[in-house]
């Protein structure tokens, strides 16, 4: 009797501390890291006695100088801009384009090797071009944007539609459905629930695409924001703040096409 | 309904009634599955031909329905979506009677806005009968669609499919592998040899329903399949 209660009280201790514990393994365990990642790099700066690597410090200063402005807010809402028009635009023009060659696979391979070709390009090797068409203007990072999301969009659509169980289609022709409707009713929804993760990778490859060409292309941006303050008074401070700036953004975007990837995980 | 041979299939040659509930028995990979979907006009026979009241089946049609086992629900639809999915060419009002009438057959109340993957295996299966029968075709073509269910499940499910039967009178052409599954459902049970795939015997089973599992005809036949694919009834 006394052992029972004994085990049971047990129990609720054990089961408040698997709570702690899992609390701490998903907020503090990444916070204790953040934290040592911190502590090093400041003790690195320290015993290095480099002139040029800013601490930990001197950035927080840094972010705090550059907030004070608004034309770091006006830089982010450039940057996010471009990226939002470019990936738009690759996300609009490459699903369908996708489909139609996963679903024609005559197309499909007619057309697979061009793409093949044009994939491994990476996309900041269009930049001259970008430059001479666009010049100094928003398309010419969109153009980037654009072509660096539009091929894994592509890819992971026609990928999305050969791997449609057949077992859908066959369910749809029974039902009587013709082509147009077998394509709107079964094929477009079966899709779409099945490049989320596609459609999340191309992103994160135009996020890194945007701050490159905005080094080049433009004149105002996160990625400006970096090279300007090395041309303008090799501010390395200010440099890997926009750098912590670039990667925290790039956490949050990340993080919001993950709970829309949940959401339409959730219709699968 | 009857054909003649293809490479995996030889020389079957069946004709099906109206209303009856028929099963095709046979081990795995003998070639039931290939002859469901040639029936159905999902694959296309290299000899032999199938014929539905004097028509030849060349294409699948709504009057004829086959039902996956329970993968062939579609992920991004509610259980009303699902169920709904033939009725397309309904008004709209109609569609929804058809589909509550449907929900309720198949005893899925309360889970209408669910999707399949708030669903168990077998009422994702329940979802997919109903989806079937809403279109109210003549014949229902069901490839293993238990086979996925536990054994418990499995036995209510069939229960379920009898009762839906005897309440709609559909012809039903059921495949499985399960001998105990074939004698409790059916009205006859064909029973196939392994590739390529022939008739070795079709039986009939002459048990009223309810059938009594425990009854000595019950197990007659039972064992009389038994014996006919080779097996001994002894572990």
């Amino acid at each position: 009797m006394q052992n029972e209660e004994l085990r049971k009280d047990g129990g609720f201790l054990h089961s408040s501390f698997c709570v702690l514990r899992s609390a701490f393994n998903s907020v503090g365990l990444p916070l204790l890291v953040g934290i040592i990642a911190v502590i090093l790099w400041h003790a690195a700066v320290r015993f290095s006695r480099t002139e040029i690597f800013p601490s930990p410090l001197d950035v927080a200063r840094a972010i705090g100088q550059l907030a004070d402005q608004s034309l770091l807010w006006r830089y982010i809402g450039d940057s996010l801009v471009r990226v939002a028009c470019g990936y738009t635009l690759a996300v609009l023009l490459g699903v369908p384009l996708g489909i139609l060659l996963g679903w024609y696979p005559d197309a499909g391979r007619a057309v697979n090797p061009l793409i093949q070709i044009l994939r491994p390009i990476s996309p900041l090797a269009w930049m001259p071009l970008a430059v001479i068409w666009f010049g100094v203007s928003n398309a010419a990072p969109i153009f980037l944007i654009f072509l660096a999301s539009f091929f894994p969009i592509v890819v992971a659509a026609a990928h999305g539609v050969r791997t449609v169980p057949p077992m859908f289609l066959q369910a749809g022709q029974n039902f009587g459905l013709t082509a147009p409707q077998l394509m709107v009713r079964v094929v477009v929804p079966a899709v779409l629930s099945r490049i989320a993760i596609g459609l999340r990778v191309a992103f994160g490859v135009a996020w890194v695409v945007l701050v490159a060409s905005e080094m080049i292309a433009v004149d105002s941006g996160l990625g400006y924001l970096i090279i300007d303050a090395r041309n303008a008074g090799k501010r390395y401070d200010l440099v890997v703040a926009g750098m912590l700036i670039i990667g925290v953004l790039g956490l949050i975007l990340d993080l919001l096409l993950r709970r829309a990837e949940s959401w339409a995980g959730e219709r699968r | 309904m009857r054909f003649g041979s293809v490479d995996v299939l030889q020389h079957i040659d069946l004709d099906v009634r109206e209303g009856e509930f028929v099963c095709i028995l046979g081990p795995s990979g003998c070639g039931k599955s290939t002859m469901l979907n040639i029936v159905a006009g999902f694959v296309e026979p290299t000899g032999g031909e199938v014929t539905i009241d004097g028509e030849r089946v060349t294409a699948p049609d709504p009057r004829r329905i086959f039902v996956f086992q329970e993968r062939g629900v579609f992920p991004w639809l509610t259980a009303e979506g699902n169920i709904g999915f033939g009725l397309f060419r309904l008004p709209e009002e109609e569609r929804r009677k058809r589909i509550a009438h449907y929900v309720n057959l198949v005893g899925l109340n309360g889970f209408e806005h669910a999707f399949p993957r708030e669903l168990s295996g077998g009422m994702k299966q329940r979802v997919e009968v109903a989806r079937a029968l809403a279109v109210n075709p003549d014949v229902l073509y069901l490839d293993e669609p238990f086979g996925a269910l536990d054994s418990i499940t499995r036995l209510q499910m069939r229960a379920e499919l009898l009762r839906i039967w005897q309440a709609e009178r559909k012809t039903i052409l059921f495949v499985t592998h399960d001998i105990e599954e074939s004698v409790q459902l059916a009205d006859r049970v064909v029973v196939l040899s392994a590739r390529p795939a022939h008739i070795r015997r079709i039986v009939d089973i002459d048990i009223a329903h309810p059938r009594d599992l425990s009854s000595p005809r019950y197990i007659q036949l039972r064992d009389s399949i038994f014996a006919e694919i080779g097996l001994a009834h002894k572990i």
